[in-house]
This record gives C-alpha cells, sequence and structure tokens, in this order.
C-alpha cells in the first residue's frame, strides 16, 4: 500500500471502475438545535485494492463520511443529498436488508477503540464465529483459530476461549481486525485503527493491516487525524475540514505541494512532521552538558530539580491477604536545568506519570530522593510543603476533566490566589485578567464555565491557573495529547513562549516522541518503570543508542517521510 | 469462578452476623424486661411467657444469648407463640405458600418488565415510550395496598374474573391477583432499568460493530443490546425480593393468603413480639441467601466480574 | 502507472471553504453555569412545570388546611352520617364513623408531608456524611461505613421498621417523630452508598488533584470541589425518597404500627376504611387517590430532575 506499485493492474480492465465513489455527499443531523450540516459535498473515489485516507481534525466529518457508506450513521443522522456508489450501486438510501448482506462481506470495519468495540461478555471465538456464520461462511473452531491467527494472534484456538478483558490493548485490536477481514471484504473502514495504541503498537499492527489487505487485495478507507500516518499508508489522501473535502490528491504530492490554505496549515503543524524545536528566544543558550555526569557544586546550583534513585513500589493485592510487589518506577535518576524543558518519553506503563506524581509530591516515593532547590522534599513540613506548592505547578492532559464544572473560568483560576491568600479581591482579579492575556484568552471568558469552552481553550485555562502563583517549575502531565493538531501546534507554541518570557522550567510528561521533537531540550526515554535513555533532544533524535530508543523512534508515523525544507 | 464464590462467601457472612446481631441487639438487650415489653399491655399466660425465657435464655450473658438466638435459628428452634403453637411448624405451613407468591410476583415483573423495558428503549422518544415511562411513575406512584385493593374491587368483585380472597384454597391460578398486585411495585422499576439499559448499550461501541459485521437486527439485538442490558437488571431483581417480601406483608393480608406475611401481620396485630422476631430473623436470613445467589449469577452474566482480583 | 482519476489533485474553491481562526472562543451565548443550564432545560419540561405546581399546591394543603374546608374534621362527625353519600359541601362523602371525608384527606396532608420531608432532611444528613467521608477518605473509614450499610441494607425496609416498632421505646412514644426517626435508622444506606459511589467518581477527577497541588487542604477539597459535583444525583436520589418515605409511612399505618390513630393521616384512613371497601369504596379510594397523587409529584419531579442533571445531556 505505500508504494503505489503493490497493486498494479491487479484488477486489469476493471481498474477504471471505482470500487467506491462517493459524490456531492451531504449528510445531515437533527440535534435540539435545529438541522445541522455535519457533511456537505464530499467527494472521494476509491479504486479497487487501493488505500485512501480522510485526514481531518474533530468534528471535521470524516467519520460520519465513513460510516454513511457502511449505513451506520447514527439515529439522528441521515444522507441528505448526493451519492455513495458501491460499484456503480447507489447504496446511500439502500433498505437496511440490503445493508445488512453487503455488511461484512463486501464492507469491512475495524473500528477505533479496541477496548469499548468488542463486546465484554461473550468470548472472542464467538464474536468471530456469528460474523463468519452471519456471512453464510462455516464458523468451526479451525475456522476461528484461522481467522485470529491470520490477523497475528498467536495461539489461536486458545486465545478464542477466552475474554476480551482478558486481551490487551494490541491484542483485541487483532482481534477486530481478524473480524474486520474475516468474510474477505473488498472495501475495508477502518477508523482510527490504532489511535488508542502505544506507537511500537501501533506500528507493527498497521503493518500488519497493511500486508493482510494487500495479500487479498481489499481496498482501505482509512479514517485518521494524522496526516504523516495518512500519508505513510495511503496512496491518496482526502483533507476534510468542516464537513467539507478541501483537498485531495495523491500522498506525496498533496503534502509536498499542499495548495488549500487548510492543508498547509496543517502540514506545517503536523508534530510528526516537524522535525526541529520550536524556537523562541532560546539563544542565551542552555548547553547541552551530559546529564548523567555527576552533577558537581556550582552544577547542582543551576538544576532545579534532582531526581535520585527513585523508586515507587505498588503493592498488587492477588486476592486471599496475598500480594506482590510491584516496582511501577525503579531507580531513576536525573536533572532538571531550570529555565530548560525535559521531557519523559515512554509507553503507557512506563511509570513516566508516577514520576509526575512523585514530583507534585501527590505520591511518596518508596526509595530514593526528590531534590527541589536542592532541598530534599521528604523531609517537608506541611507549611514548607504548602510554600513547595505555589512553586511547582501541574498541568493535566484531559482537558475536559483537570477544570471544576462547577467553577467558572474566573473562579478558576483565582483559587490558587486564594488559596494562597494572594493580594485582595481586586488585585486578584486584576491578575486574572492579566493571566487570561499571557495565554491569549479574550478577559470576557472570566464568565464563562469549563463546558463552554473547547479543549484547546480549557487547556489554556489549566495553564493560567498554573501560572497564577508565578511558579518556577511546571509540570504537563501529557498536556497536550488530547487536542487536535492544529491546537496542539498552538498551545506549543504558547508554552514556549512563556517559557522565554517567564524563565518557566518544564517537566514535559508524553508519550509522543514527535513532540518532545517540539519543546524539549532534554530527553528521558522510560521503559517498564527504568530510564533506558537520556540526553538531549538532538543526541537522542539523531543517534540513539539503545534498541527501544530506536524503536520508538521508528515508529513516529510519517517520520521517514521527505519532506521539502521550507516544510520541515 | 470458585473462589469468587468463595470470596463472597465471606462477605456474606459479617453482614448476616451483623445483620441478626442488630434485630437481636434491638429487641433483647435494651433495658427492661425484654419478654414483658414485647407484648405491651396484653401479657400472656405466665406458661408462655416461661416458655420464651427458655427459648431465648435470658439468664446467659448477652453474647451467650446470641449465639444460642443463632443456633436456634439455624436449626429452626424458633420456639412457641401466643397460644404456645411452635413457630417452626407454622412457618413450615406458610412458607411454601409465600415462596409460591413471591415466585410467581418475580416471573410476571421479569417477564412484563424486561418485556416493555426492551420495546421502549428501542423506541426511544417514539409515544409507545412516553406511555410506557409515564405509566411507571404511576404505578411506582400508588402504594401497594391500594393496588391491591383497587385489583381485589376490579377484578375480584366488580368483573369476578378471580377470588377477590385465597383463604385455603391455595393454587398458582388463585395466587395470580395477589401475585399481579405484589409484582406492580417493582415492575416499573425493572421497566425503566430495563429501558435505560437498553438505550445506554444501543449506542454502545460494541453494537455498532455487531451490526458492521453484518448481523441481522434480530440478532444484534437479543445477542448483543438485551443479553448486556440484562446484568444490572438481574442485580435488582435480586434487590426487589426485599420489597416483595415487605410487600407480602401487606398483600397476603389484603387477600387472606395464608403465607408468611400474612402470619406476621397478625402477629403484629396482636402484638406478638417473639414471634415478629422470630419470622423477620428467617426472612432476613432468606433475603442474604437470595442475594448472594443473585450474585452468583451476576458473575456468570458478566464475565468481567468472575476473573476480578 | 495510474489512472487519471486516480492523480487528479483536487482542491476546493477557498472562497467555498473560508478557513477560520483556530480555536476561536465562542462568544454568542451567554455564559451559564451547569444549574442555571440544568435549570433552562427543565423550564421546558412539562413534566417538571406539572410536578412542580403539584408540589406547591400539597406544600400549601399541608401547611394551611384550614384555607381549603369549612369542616373541622373530627368535630362534626355524627354516626347518622355513617357511610352517607356525597353531598354539598361534603363532596367525598361520610366515613364509617360518619366523618367528612373531603376534610379529613385535607387534614391528613400534613403528617404525610412532613413525614416525608423530616426523614429526607434526616436521610440526607447522616447518608450523605457518612457516604462522603467513606468515598473520600477510603480506607478504614470507608471499610467501616461500608460493612455498616451493608448490615442494614440487608434489613428489608418494611421488616426492619417490623421489628423496630416492637421495641419499647417506640411502642411508648408512636408520633411522626419516631416513625421518622425509624424511617432515617433504616433508609441512610441508600444515600450513603449513592454519595460514596459519586464521591469517589469525582475525587479520581483531574480537577482534584489540581486542587491539591495548588495546596487546597483535604476537608476543602472534599466541600469546595468534590461535594458540589456530586450532588446531582444525591438530589436526584433525595426527590424520589421523598415520595418513597411517605409511601412508607402509609404503610407501617395501614399495618396498624406507624403514626398513632390520634394523628390524622391517609394511611391510618386508608386502613380504617379496609372494613367497609366493599359497601363504600370512596372512603379508601379518596385518601388513596391523595397520596399516590402527592408520591406521583415527588416521583415525577424527580425523574425531571435526573434527565436536566444528567451530565451526558449536557452540552460539552
Amino acid at each position: 500500500m505505500t508504494t503505489s506499485d503493490v497493486r498494479i493492474n491487479e484488477a486489469g480492465t476493471e481498474a477504471n471502475r471505482p470500487l467506491l465513489e462517493i459524490r456531492d455527499l451531504a449528510i445531515t443531523f437533527n440535534t435540539s438545535n435545529g438541522e445541522m450540516n455535519a457533511v456537505r459535498n464530499a467527494h472521494l473515489t476509491i479504486m479497487p485494492g487501493e488505500t485512501v485516507a480522510i485526514v481531518g481534525e474533530s468534528g471535521s466529518g470524516k467519520s460520519t463520511t465513513a460510516l454513511a457508506a457502511i449505513g451506520l450513521l447514527p439515529s439522528n443522522g441521515r444522507v441528505s443529498g448526493g451519492q455513495i456508489l458501491l460499484e456503480g450501486e447507489d447504496i446511500s438510501h439502500a433498505p437496511e436488508k440490503r445493508m445488512i448482506e453487503l455488511r461484512g462481506n463486501t464492507i469491512g470495519m475495524v473500528p477505533q477503540d479496541p477496548m469499548s468495540n468488542l463486546n465484554p461478555v461473550w468470548k472472542i471465538g464467538y464474536q468471530v464465529k456469528e460474523t463468519l456464520r452471519a456471512n453464510g461462511r462455516p464458523g468451526g473452531p479451525d475456522d476461528i483459530a484461522k481467522v485470529l491467527s491470520e490477523a497475528g494472534l498467536p495461539d489461536a484456538h486458545r486465545r478464542a476461549k477466552q475474554y476480551p478483558h482478558e486481551f490487551s490493548g494490541g491484542m483485541r485490536q487483532r482481534a477486530l481486525i481478524a473480524i474486520g477481514l474475516s468474510c474477505q471484504p473488498r472495501l475495508l473502514i477502518a477508523d482510527e485503527p490504532t489511535s488508542a495504541l502505544d506507537v511500537t503498537v501501533q506500528r507493527q499492527i498497521l503493518d500488519h493491516l497493511e500486508g493482510m489487505t494487500s495479500e487479498l487485495g481489499t481496498a482501505v478507507l482509512l479514517i485518521t487525524h494524522d496526516l504523516g500516518l495518512a500519508a505513510e499508508r495511503a496512496d491518496k489522501v482526502v483533507v476534510m475540514y468542516r464537513g467539507q473535502v478541501v483537498e485531495s490528491g495523491p500522498s506525496l504530492e498533496l503534502l509536498q505541494n499542499p495548495q488549500h490554505p487548510y492543508t498547509k496549515r496543517l502540514v506545517e503543524s503536523a508534530p510528526s512532521l516537524a522535525s526541529r524545536r520550536i524556537q523562541v528566544a532560546k539563544e542565551q543558550g542552555v548547553e547541552a552538558t551530559d546529564l548523567l555526569a555527576p552533577a558537581s557544586e556550582e552544577a547542582a546550583a543551576d538544576n532545579v530539580l534532582q531526581i535520585q534513585d527513585l523508586r515507587k513500589v505498588y503493592k498488587l493485592r492477588q486476592g486471599f491477604g496475598k500480594s506482590s510487589d510491584f516496582a511501577a518506577v525503579d531507580g531513576v535518576s536525573f536533572d532538571v536545568k531550570r529555565g530548560t524543558t525535559t521531557a519523559i518519553v515512554g509507553e503507557s506503563g512506563s511509570g513516566k506519570s508516577t514520576v509526575a506524581k512523585m514530583v507534585l509530591q501527590l505520591e511518596k516515593p518508596t526509595e530514593g530522593r526528590i531534590l527541589f532547590d536542592g532541598v530534599d522534599t521528604s523531609v517537608l513540613k506541611p507549611a514548607e510543603l504548602f510554600k513547595f506548592r505555589r512553586r511547582v505547578q501541574p498541568i493535566f492532559q484531559d482537558p475536559y476533566g483537570s477544570l471544576d464544572p462547577m467553577y467558572n473560568i474566573f473562579r478558576t483560576i483565582e483559587e490558587p490566589l486564594r488559596t494562597h491568600k494572594v493580594g485582595n479581591k481586586a488585585s486578584r482579579e486584576k491578575k486574572v485578567r492579566e493571566l487570561l492575556d499571557q495565554v491569549a484568552l479574550p478577559q470576557s471568558t472570566m464568565q464563562r464555565y469549563p463546558n463552554e469552552l473547547s479543549g484547546g481553550q480549557r487547556q489554556r485555562v489549566a495553564i493560567a491557573r498554573a501560572l497564577a502563583l508565578d511558579p518556577e517549575v511546571i509540570i504537563c502531565d501529557e498536556a497536550v495529547s488530547a487536542l487536535d493538531v492544529l491546537v496542539q501546534a498552538q498551545v506549543l507554541n504558547l508554552l514556549a513562549d512563556l517559557q522565554s518570557n517567564l524563565g518557566l522550567t518544564y517537566l514535559f510528561i508524553t508519550h509522543d516522541l514527535a513532540v518532545v521533537r517540539q519543546i524539549a531540550d532534554h530527553v528521558c526515554v522510560m521503559e517498564k518503570g527504568r530510564l533506558v535513555e537520556t540526553g538531549t533532544t538532538d543526541e537522542v533524535f539523531e543517534s540513539p543508542q539503545q534498541d527501544y530508543t530506536k524503536a520508538l523512534l521508528n515508529a513516529i508515523p510519517g517520520a521517514k517521510l521527505m519532506l521539502p525544507p521550507q516544510v520541515a | 469462578m470458585i473462589r469468587f464464590i468463595l470470596r463472597r462467601l465471606l462477605q456474606v457472612i459479617p453482614v448476616f452476623l451483623g445483620t441478626t446481631l442488630l434485630v437481636y441487639f434491638m429487641v433483647f438487650a435494651l433495658p427492661g424486661d425484654p419478654i414483658r415489653a414485647l407484648f405491651g399491655d396484653r401479657p400472656p399466660s405466665e406458661a408462655v411467657i416461661a416458655a420464651l425465657r427458655r427459648q431465648y435464655n435470658l439468664d446467659q450473658p448477652f453474647w451467650v444469648q446470641y449465639g444460642l438466638f443463632l443456633k436456634n435459628l439455624f436449626t429452626f428452634n424458633l420456639g412457641v407463640d401466643f397460644t404456645g403453637q411452635p413457630i417452626a411448624a407454622t412457618l413450615g405451613r406458610v412458607f411454601p405458600v409465600t415462596v409460591m407468591l413471591a415466585l410467581e410476583a418475580l416471573v410476571i415483573q421479569a417477564v412484563f418488565g424486561i418485556g416493555f423495558g426492551l420495546i421502549a428503549g428501542l423506541r426511544k422518544g417514539r409515544i409507545f415510550d412516553s406511555t410506557v415511562l409515564l405509566a411507571s411513575l404511576v404505578v411506582i406512584a400508588i402504594p401497594i395496598f391500594v393496588l391491591g385493593f383497587v385489583l381485589q374491587l376490579v377484578f375480584g368483585v366488580y368483573l369476578g374474573w378471580a377470588k377477590p380472597t385465597v383463604g385455603t384454597d391455595v393454587s398458582w391460578g388463585t395466587l395470580l391477583l395477589p401475585a399481579f398486585a405484589l409484582a406492580l411495585v417493582s415492575f416499573a422499576y425493572v421497566l425503566r432499568l430495563t429501558r435505560a439499559s437498553v438505550i445506554e448499550n444501543s449506542t454502545a461501541d460494541y453494537v455498532r460493530t455487531a451490526t458492521a459485521k453484518g448481523l441481522s437486527r434480530p440478532r444484534v439485538v437479543m445477542a448483543h443490546i438485551l443479553r448486556n442490558s440484562m446484568i444490572p437488571v438481574v442485580t435488582y431483581l435480586g434487590a426487589s425480593l426485599g420489597g416483595l417480601m415487605g410487600g407480602a406483608i401487606v398483600t397476603e393480608g389484603i387477600f387472606n393468603v395464608p403465607g408468611v406475611g400474612q402470619k406476621l401481620y397478625q402477629a403484629i396485630l396482636r402484638s406478638e413480639g417473639p414471634t415478629v422476631v422470630a419470622i423477620v430473623s428467617v426472612l432476613v436470613l432468606v433475603f442474604v441467601v437470595a442475594n448472594l445467589l443473585v450474585d452468583l449469577l451476576y458473575a456468570w452474566l458478566d464475565p468481567r466480574i468472575r476473573y476480578e482480583k | 502507472m495510474k489512472s487519471n482519476q486516480d492523480t487528479t489533485h483536487f482542491v476546493a474553491p477557498i472562497e467555498e471553504t473560508p478557513l477560520l481562526a483556530t480555536d476561536a472562543v465562542k462568544m454568542d451565548q451567554a455564559p451559564l453555569s451547569l444549574w442555571a443550564d440544568a435549570w433552562k432545560k427543565l423550564r421546558r419540561r412539562p413534566l417538571f412545570i406539572v410536578s412542580a405546581v403539584m408540589i406547591l399546591v400539597i406544600l400549601v394543603v399541608a401547611f394551611f388546611p384550614g384555607l381549603f374546608t369549612q369542616t373541622a374534621p373530627n368535630d362534626n362527625c355524627q354516626l347518622a352520617n355513617s357511610d352517607g353519600a356525597p353531598s354539598p359541601g361534603h363532596p367525598f362523602g361520610f366515613t364509617f364513623q360518619g366523618c367528612d371525608v373531603y376534610a379529613r384527606v385535607i387534614y391528613g396532608t400534613q403528617a404525610s408531608v412532613m413525614v416525608g420531608v423530616f426523614a429526607v432532611i434526616g436521610v440526607l444528613l447522616v447518608g450523605v456524611t457518612l457516604g462522603a467521608l467513606a468515598g473520600f477518605y477510603g480506607g478504614w473509614i470507608d471499610a467501616v461505613i461500608a460493612r455498616l450499610g451493608d448490615i442494614f441494607f440487608a434489613l428489608p425496609l418494611v421488616l426492619g421498621a417490623l421489628v423496630v416498632t416492637q421495641l419499647p421505646f417506640f411502642r411508648e412514644n408512636r408520633s411522626v417523630w419516631t416513625v421518622i426517626m425509624i424511617i432515617v435508622l433504616l433508609a441512610w444506606p441508600q444515600m450513603a452508598r449513592l454519595t460514596r459511589g459519586a464521591v469517589i467518581e469525582v475525587r479520581n477527577a483531574d480537577f482534584i488533584t489540581a486542587a491539591r497541588s495548588l495546596g487546597v487542604s483535604r476537608i476543602q477539597t472534599l466541600l469546595r470541589h468534590v461535594l458540589p459535583n456530586a450532588l446531582a444525583p444525591i438530589i436526584v436520589l433525595a426527590t424520589m425518597e421523598l415520595g418513597v418515605f411517605i409511601v412508607l409511612e402509609a404503610t407501617l399505618s395501614f399495618l396498624g404500627i406507624g403514626l398513632p390513630g390520634s394523628i390524622m393521616s391517609w394511611g391510618n384512613d386508608i386502613s380504617a376504611a379496609q372494613s367497609s371497601i366493599r359497601t363504600n369504596p370512596a372512603v379508601l379510594l379518596y385518601p388513596a387517590a391523595a397520596l399516590s397523587i402527592t408520591v406521583l409529584s415527588f416521583i415525577m419531579l424527580g425523574d425531571a430532575l435526573r434527565d436536566a442533571l444528567d451530565p451526558k445531556s449536557r452540552q460539552r
């Protein structure tokens, strides 16, 4: 699929007849605020065996368009115009009976979230079996095992007897791929098939999916928010923006020569494609000294945070009073220099968030020390801890969960000032206004409530709250991971500006190496609770020493795509 | 699975001990002569009082009293009632009647509650749904004794479709009317719970995926929507047993069903405290055991629970 | 290598797909707190309007029964009127004792409403406090409260009430307050469980961690952030329980172990009317209808509140 020559002339003379053609598609939703056009004038063409990607932000209509093609629009949505031609047959208003015939057999689907798309009460084997049976295929134990093992699940006979909750995320996604391809459909709709998974797993699964579909000659409609991933995996890319197709064309051409302003902006902001740190007034220059070198007295003064042999052990209950130890963080040491950004990178379960919690004094380390400004934080008295909290502030991942929905924005940002009894009512209001200016939100936002703001705006409010007490260190725990690409770029730029203006130190926790490249000076790579590699960002990205780091870097979608210099 | 059963059993024991202790403490450990106090202003004969003193070992220290009370409970040595009849024998006679009544009510509320709830949930927002929803509120609001009288009056007296009172003629048929009255209370809750859970599951990702696999609508509804919706409903049905027992007291009184409830009601009217305590203790035991069974059923329905921890 | 169609590089006309500023703040609506949002939704629901008006009327009847009838409920009972048919000034007829049914229904409101309101207040005080402590602090506090709740939970309401009413104290001092005490004693665990669940759900939210790392103390976090966010399901349950407790009081009175006969209440009247149900069902049906309508109002209000406060129905 990557290279266009995979499917040369596979379908011979039929190659000119599209498998799926969407023409002038319009989709309307009935909402409580009246009718809403979710998709307008959408059009795309998929030839047999071809992979086409739809790229867009959340709310761009990309998933809605794909769901319409398999007749699974939510009950308040309908196709209000245009055609969906499957080998010439318009299925946009086909009766349900016809759609049931087509689903599974002709059009398969691999859904987005592996955690919620398998029914928790049925065994995996049963969920494969009912697919095979519903599409008139034999569903014996061997047939089921064959389908599962083709999707890369080892020991398929035994696996078929297990329930979804006994599978890891990656294995569930493989099971879903097995189900989607079990009846050898001619078109597979893959809706963000790997966005919920770790990058290395994501890569394995996409490689496997690619291998299977090219072997079966299945055409793929890939829905993704990641332009890099789309360009890497698809022959053609369709860019959607606010319900409309703004640009479409061959992947590389579109990336190298974007025409529409939206596509241009998207290409510029895509973190997987940008290759350098956001440049601000960083020229005062923090030298890339080796972080692993023993800190001398002078150097130590410069280190605002020193993490020494940090270890966190949790007791895992195994029932009947037994328990086992699990080291979430094991022997982690690193320093954070004042005024720089240090990123901790790792996949889920690497212990990176636990480190953040311990630095924030929300969890106690089992062993090891955290020195803040040279003072051991574990011996702080309550009053000292209260002062420490002024100087170290967090920003969390989930922009929907990190603000109290009952507090308006003013109260949210004022809370740290009130808690620490800073100033009087008038001076606090002045400060809140200043903070809103700093994070580029209009002052009138003060009276709003979190549910009235978008994810990016909430994250700005969270930043303003973190800044209220003029802290020295900010811990960003996946602070931009939940945001759309353009918003993410905007927030990252804001963070970089604030750092250069206020001399802030960031400890940036993330799973996304591409983001690290944009923001960090130093990188610590964690795997299963251990620190596997540290270094300056350039060192780690250009000459990674450890296999794990290399695997992580390789897994960044679109990392190897050649791009013109003005974009990079 | 075995582990799960063991764990649940271990959890049930303290609850049962605590509940019986609570009941026992309230009745027997308060100051004053509990036996005389229990009978209020209508003291029974000295012979009965003496028998009761022996039954409840009031000359022993509290913990011994309680231990012997538990032992008596488990060996169904429940003492004698006002007239000197052994309570255990009476219970043995009336218990099957109440079990029949409760089972019939349970089946009625499950079948109608789940049935209507499923249809309403699948037709969310339509006329059927709104009607059923409003009707269920009305049913919840009408107390069981009012419902009982109304059913008795309409079907028993005016229409003559069923015998208004049961009396000694106990059968599934004659119990149908009281069972309906008893079922109506929880029926509305079962319906609403089923409806809510059907609506929630209908929009679940795995239901959409099931449809995308090419399954027919009836299969999606039965194997995925309804099957998953059963999990909370079964739990509720178990918890509703307590309500059924309370309701049985009223229903059996109205329809003159010779069951546990009626015995209890009579004991209350005649101020027979010890009999009330004995019967209630047995009912609590039944309730705790029934809930344990429901929990096991729940684990069977939801594999995630079975493997927890 | 590729067909013509394949290589088309399509660009939508820019005037048809104008580029908007990334992530602009929408300013077209007035700011709306969650409570204001819920109120806005409630105002339009017929279920809410009907139930709210009904509850208002019921409250007025409960506090000022004299406004609705000139007949004192007990004074003019004349056996000559026993089971009498409705007549001018006596729209519902007479009881077996010859009392005016309409007046008794009006005057019976107070007892039911009082039991309901005060029992709910008691359950809220006990249940919310214990549930919030258990959910927020966890550990042994949680274990003790949870086990205690389990024990009371295993005692079905009516059965538990039967036992409690047999106690000498409750037998000798039967009044509105003992009935309220019995209900609170037996019904708090449900409220505690619900509160505990809601508090645990909120406790794990990021904004709680954020407040803690700002230096907000634990008790302040509980009071200022956790409880306000856990309030919605508590309000819904409390409203519904108001209805349920009124039914419970009536059931106990019906069984002869609730309010003493000297207090005029619907449950007592229904109980007394049993004997003449075949000959004069109206005597039973009027207080029964009053009781049902009252309970229905509260349950409908609870249902309307549940819909309005449901976080899932909220705009993001």
